[in-house]
């Protein structure tokens, strides 16, 4: 059985090997990030090429600093890359908008609302009228299992539960595009497997395109269509997976450990050059 | 009421009555001069006719409340108390727009910070002379050295609390698709609420104090006037009687403002209520 396929490093074969029916929905072409820093430059991202498809459930996955942040961000319209194109839907991106949610890894909601009004606020900004944002968040609030939190501030939620206002408050805008900065990343494992079991239901129910970025092996294969690894600086797509586990999958099984030895292999290498640019002091740039 | 409430009460009052009863031995048995420190029954007698109203009630010519509040304490506490809120609504009704501008916009904050750095060092008492050169006597100089006192600490919160606003709420905003106002008005502003409400408090602690400063000197009414009075009489007693009255309407300010605080900041962290 075909478990894991990996794809050739180059990206120009991997869109087309995925392009049978699929639609391109984000496409990332040529894109280079730097920074300027005093003393000199770091290269957050090199030469990234990357198309995901409409629907798909990509997760990027690399060591700390690899630059899968500033990946995502630009995606989101934050931070415009040095060089290179970015399109969502075949328009150039140069804001956030809400065509693109975003979750981010400290949740981001708004401590001054409740959790209702945090999910509201969204449609707010739409120009939604009261009796047309009553029903969705209620609808909301029954599918994230908030129902009853509805009316509590932020700082009274757990961390699970903030992570659910924050998903649902983006669910709200109907987005196409989701995207997630280590969103479960503060969660204990129980709350983070439960929040990615719902995630995935989400997502079938939704067809949504979600780029997720993880530093977690694990999760990344729980979860993923796709894993794309990042190197560490310069950041590049070092390998680009698809994973074709049937799903709910099971992180016991056979196939799901072995491409789990594969990944780590991959990652760990790129953490030894984490760890002797940012340990070590030494500079690779 | 339960017995924990009981016991932080008795607590909390032994130490003021052990001081009171010593003073109350001290002058019994004429330890003190009654005119250099007068007993606390002594003030508290005249506390009582300060208070009270200086005529019999008289049906025919006022109602029994307006006979009620007419005793000269009830007048100069409302004189100060009118004084402070003028003061402080013009002082912080000036500073909280200035502020929002300063801590949202760089190039205003760059232009208008190094005059602000300037003035606030200077205190309130130092305008004194100059608020009477402008406004002459009455309430217009008061109102103006209250407005001054009560203006520096809103206007400092507020730059911080604006500028100190965690960029991820606006980049979260941002992404929800919010427009500059929007993100001004529901992100920004109540970000900033803690801040600018502690820098209310400061500021309204900080008329109270020049409130009496500027009757001392300024109008004849209000607290601060009234014990400056005494003082040409002797009464020692009146002066203490006054300055618990102005203790006490402090703290009666301090705790209406708190509670409001905690109302308004209930989805605060930093506070449990
Ligand atoms: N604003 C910035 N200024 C300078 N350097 C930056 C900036 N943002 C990111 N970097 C650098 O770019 C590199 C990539 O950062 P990025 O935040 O994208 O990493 P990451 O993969 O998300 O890491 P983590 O898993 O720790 O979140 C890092 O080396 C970081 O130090
Ligand atoms: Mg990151």
């Amino acid at each position: 059985m075909p478990i894991a396929a990996p794809l050739a490093a180059s990206p120009a074969p991997s869109a087309a090997a995925l392009a049978d029916a699929a639609r391109p929905h984000i496409v990332v072409s040529g894109v280079d990030k730097r920074f300027v820093i005093p003393g000199g430059e770091i290269v957050a991202l090199k030469d990234i090429d990357l198309t995901i498809n409409e629907g798909e459930f990509v997760c990027l996955l690399g060591p700390s600093g690899c630059g899968k942040s500033t990946l995502l961000n630009a995606i989101a319209g934050f931070s415009a890359p040095t060089t290179g194109t970015i399109t969502v839907d075949g328009r150039a991106v140069k804001d956030p908008g809400p065509d693109r949610g975003m979750v981010f890894q400290e949740y981001a909601l708004f401590p001054w609302m409740t959790v209702a009004q945090n999910i509201a606020f969204g449609l707010e900004i739409k120009g939604m009228s009261r009796a047309q944002i009553e029903p969705k968040v209620n609808e909301l609030l029954a599918m994230l299992k908030l129902a009853e939190f509805r009316d509590r501030f932020p700082k009274d939620l757990s961390g699970g539960m903030r992570q659910r206002v924050a998903i649902a408050r983006v669910l709200a805008l109907d987005s196409p595009v989701m995207l997630m900065d280590e969103p479960f990343g503060a969660l204990d494992a129980l709350t983070r497997r439960s929040l990615q079991d719902e995630l995935i239901r989400i997502w079938s129910a939704t067809g949504k395109t979600i780029v997720f970025v993880t530093h977690s092996i694990e999760e990344s294969i729980y979860l993923a269509d796709r894993i794309v690894v990042l190197t560490y600086r310069p950041g590049t797509i070092k390998r680009d997976i698809k994973v074709e586990l049937p799903r709910p999958r099971d992180s016991a099984s056979t196939a799901f450990n072995e491409l789990k030895r594969e990944l780590s292999a991959l990652v760990t290498a790129e953490q030894h050059r984490f760890e002797e640019v940012e340990v070590k002091g030494l500079t690779t740039d | 009421m339960n017995i924990s409430r009981f016991k932080a009460l008795g607590e909390g009052l032994l130490v003021p009555v052990a001081v009171l009863l010593l003073w109350q031995v001290a002058c019994s048995a004429g330890w003190v001069n009654p005119m250099v420190l007068p007993s606390p029954a002594a003030v508290a007698a005249r506390w009582w006719s300060y208070l009270a109203p200086l005529e019999a009630y008289d049906p025919a010519t006022e109602s029994w409340i307006a006979w009620i509040f007419s005793g000269e304490l009830i007048h100069d506490s409302l004189a100060s108390l009118s004084r402070v809120v003028m003061g402080f609504a013009v002082g912080a009704g000036l500073a909280l727009p200035l502020g929002l501008f300063m801590g949202t916009s760089d190039s205003i904050y760059r232009y208008v910070n190094p005059l602000m750095q300037l003035l606030r060092p200077i205190p309130p008492i130092a305008y004194i002379p100059l608020s009477i050169l402008w406004f002459g006597l009455g309430n217009a100089p008061a109102v103006f050295l209250i407005a001054i006192g009560a203006f520096f600490p809103v206007l400092m919160n507020t730059i911080a609390g604006v500028r100190h606003v965690d960029s991820i709420y606006i980049r979260a905003a941002r992404s929800l698709g919010a427009s500059r106002l929007t993100i001004f008005r529901r992100v920004i502003l109540p970000a900033a609420t803690p801040y600018i409400l502690s820098g209310a408090r400061i500021g309204i602690g900080t008329a109270f104090i020049v409130v009496i400063v500027a009757e001392m000197i300024a109008v004849n009414n209000g607290l601060g006037f009234r014990i400056l009075e005494a003082r040409e009489y002797f009464w020692s007693d009146k002066i203490i009687a006054g300055m618990l009255t102005i203790g006490l309407i402090g703290l009666a300010i301090d705790l209406a403002v708190s509670r409001l605080n905690n109302h308004l900041l209930r989805w605060h962290r930093g506070l449990e209520s």
